[in-house]
């Protein structure tokens, strides 16, 4: 017997495993480690391939039955130009890797070329499906800078309109996740349900999509008349209608088959590849900023975390429908506590004077001037805020250095950080399954890419 | 609100390995900033400031705390250790700051572009990269059109 640590046999001659004790080569054991060759350890134990974008087979022979086939960019299921590299072994994924870029425009580029006004207009195409948030996380950072305190009512406001844009991309989610596993009418469901809510936007900002509506100082404009009425019959109908598709999906069998148990990752994992948002917590770490470190009024509001157990495509499913109901009930308590005052920082270094100051006062008309003409001037300073969009930490970096336009601003984008975490949920999975995988990590490639 | 601390290069991976330690076991961030011809940036708190800034940001789950390092890097030799080996979900931050700054990273295990085509010339956040061309590089394109 060779001295192997990993030997079946155990020094007693116990066989546990009911292998033959005697061959005509010898006792079967497993070799040494160290004997095993590199190509065939990566094979096993490594998750994310490695090789140049634009490699089409692999290194070495290829005769053991592994190729290379690239699943996008146009694939409808990769919601956008997502493109990823799959080694598979019959069915059998084994490595992966995600390639990005496809939709790069330098935004942050643009954005050192923007006022504080323009930046807001810049960052809201980034994750076109919680605009508002994208705004909401770019002004949260300038006003880090800035050192100025917000009226009540504005910040409500961005809490309320965070939260319904949480419920439009996660009914969005619902929709393109079942369209990706095979439900069309689920799709059709969750864009009818979110365009209640985009239409909602639209009376408030103006647009349905790309709102620029949470500015530097506070709001674009002050929430419609008969505000109250439209949010209470929105969230009304959509938590009527979740239940509905609790039942349509949640227990259907098919859709079982596809989701549970495919696409595991560990909690482990997930913190170790900077995971967040509903894949951090379905992997069971109960970690939510707006929870555990809260910016705007959320320390104020009664809201549960929703975690996972086990961290499969079926546990980000369940956290994703309960968070819609969290948005709901978080909603409710905006609607019931909403202050009234200002709408923006009444700041005239942040805030134009209304129009009629400006023919009374000379201060009013110098105000109004520099800032049509050159914009809000913002301390030198650099500061990261972050927080949580429907997909997950989002942060922005911004460096000032006093003038007008951000010297550098970064966006921390969710979807970007998450797509590391495809490899090791697609491992070891069927090439089916990766469909439901990717469906369930919620990339948005603008944010990716930006 | 979150603590912030200056680093010279030759400290980054040690303070990294400490702060790991400690129970920053969260990359929220890493990032990265130009500053060109910026001749208010001399010396603060005993570190000299150079071109490159990379900028880390640490999460602690328990207790709830963010910390941020502003890691100095010359702009003669723009390369920084990878913290790769401690946070595996630095590989594509990293990928990225090489990619849109040009700053590489020892011991990073696939540092390759990940924004921009395998051919870019350049790194465009860069300050001293111009804007207002027309910068399309793409492959088989000539570039005398």
């Amino acid at each position: 017997m060779s001295n192997s640590i990993y030997t079946v046999v155990r020094p007693d001659g116990d066989n546990r495993f009911g292998l033959a004790q005697e061959t005509s080569e010898g006792l079967q054991e497993l070799g040494e480690r160290s004997a095993t060759t590199a190509a065939a350890l990566a094979k096993e134990s490594g998750v994310t391939l490695r090789i140049p974008e634009g490699e089409a087979e692999l290194e070495g022979d290829s005769d053991d039955g592994r190729m290379i086939i690239n699943m996008g960019p146009q694939h409808p299921s990769t919601h956008g130009v997502l493109r990823i590299m799959l080694e598979i072994e019959g069915e059998t994924v084994l490595r992966s890797k995600p390639v990005v870029g496809y939709l790069h425009t330098g935004m942050e580029k643009t954005a050192e070329n923007l006022t504080y006004l323009q930046g807001t207009t810049n960052v809201t195409r980034m994750d076109y499906l919680s605009p508002l948030n994208n705004e909401l996380v770019f002004c949260l950072a300038a006003e880090s800078l800035l050192g100025i305190e917000l009226p009540e009512r504005a910040t409500w406001i961005r809490m309320l309109m965070s939260e319904l844009n949480r419920i439009a991309s996660h009914v969005m989610w619902l929709a393109t996740n079942g369209m990706d596993l095979g439900s069309t009418s689920m799709m059709i469901f969750g864009f009818r349900d979110r365009e209640m809510v985009l239409s909602f936007f639209e009376k408030a900002s103006g647009l349905r999509m790309n709102n620029n509506y949470i500015r530097v100082g506070g709001v674009a404009a002050d929430l419609p008349d008969g505000w109250e009425d439209d949010v209470t019959a929105i969230i009304d109908t959509i938590e009527a209608r979740t239940s509905d598709y609790d039942e349509l999906i949640t227990g259907q069998p098919i859709f079982r088959e596809r989701v549970v148990g495919v696409g595991v990752m560990s909690p482990e994992e997930a913190v170790a590849l900077s995971a967040s948002g509903p894949i951090l917590r379905a992997s069971g770490v109960p970690w939510d900023l707006r929870k555990e470190m809260p910016y705007l009024f959320y320390d104020q509001l009664d809201f549960d975390v929703i975690v996972g157990s086990v961290g499969d495509t079926y546990d980000r499913y369940a956290v994703r429908l309960f968070e819609i109901r969290e948005s709901i009930s978080i909603v409710r308590q905006i609607l019931e506590r909403m202050p009234s005052g200002p709408y923006r920082t009444l700041d005239p270094k942040v805030t134009p004077p209304p129009r009629a100051r400006i023919d009374e006062s000379m201060e009013a008309l110098i105000h109004h001037f520099k800032l049509f003409t050159e914009g809000i001037r913002i301390p030198p300073g650099e500061s990261y805020v972050a927080i949580e969009s429907p997909r997950g930490e989002l942060g922005c970096y911004m460096v000032s250095d006093g003038s007008a336009r951000p010297f550098r601003m970064h966006i921390r984008g969710p979807s970007f950080v998450n797509l590391q975490s495809l490899p090791v949920m697609l491992h070891g999975g069927m090439l089916a399954d990766a469909v439901a995988v990717i469906s369930s990590v919620d990339p948005v490639m603008g944010e990716v890419d930006r | 609100m979150s603590e912030v601390i200056l680093l010279k290069r030759s400290d980054y991976l040690s303070t990294v390995e400490a702060r790991h330690q400690e129970g920053y076991i969260y990359l929220a961030d890493l990032t990265c900033v130009d500053y060109l011809n910026d001749h208010t940036r001399a010396m603060e708190d005993g570190v000299q400031l150079e071109r490159f800034e990379l900028v880390v940001n640490l999460r602690s789950f328990a207790p709830p705390a963010i910390i941020r390092l502003r890691v100095q890097i010359p702009e003669g030799n723009p390369v920084a250790p990878s913290i790769f080996a401690l946070y595996p979900g630095a590989e594509a931050m990293e990928r990225e700051v090489y990619d849109l700054f040009g700053v590489r990273f020892e011991n990073h295990p696939d540092l390759t572009r990940i924004l921009l085509p395998e051919d870019w010339e350049g790194h465009p956040l860069r300050k001293d990269y111009g804007v207002g061309r027309v910068p399309v590089q793409f492959k088989e394109v000539k570039r005398n059109r």
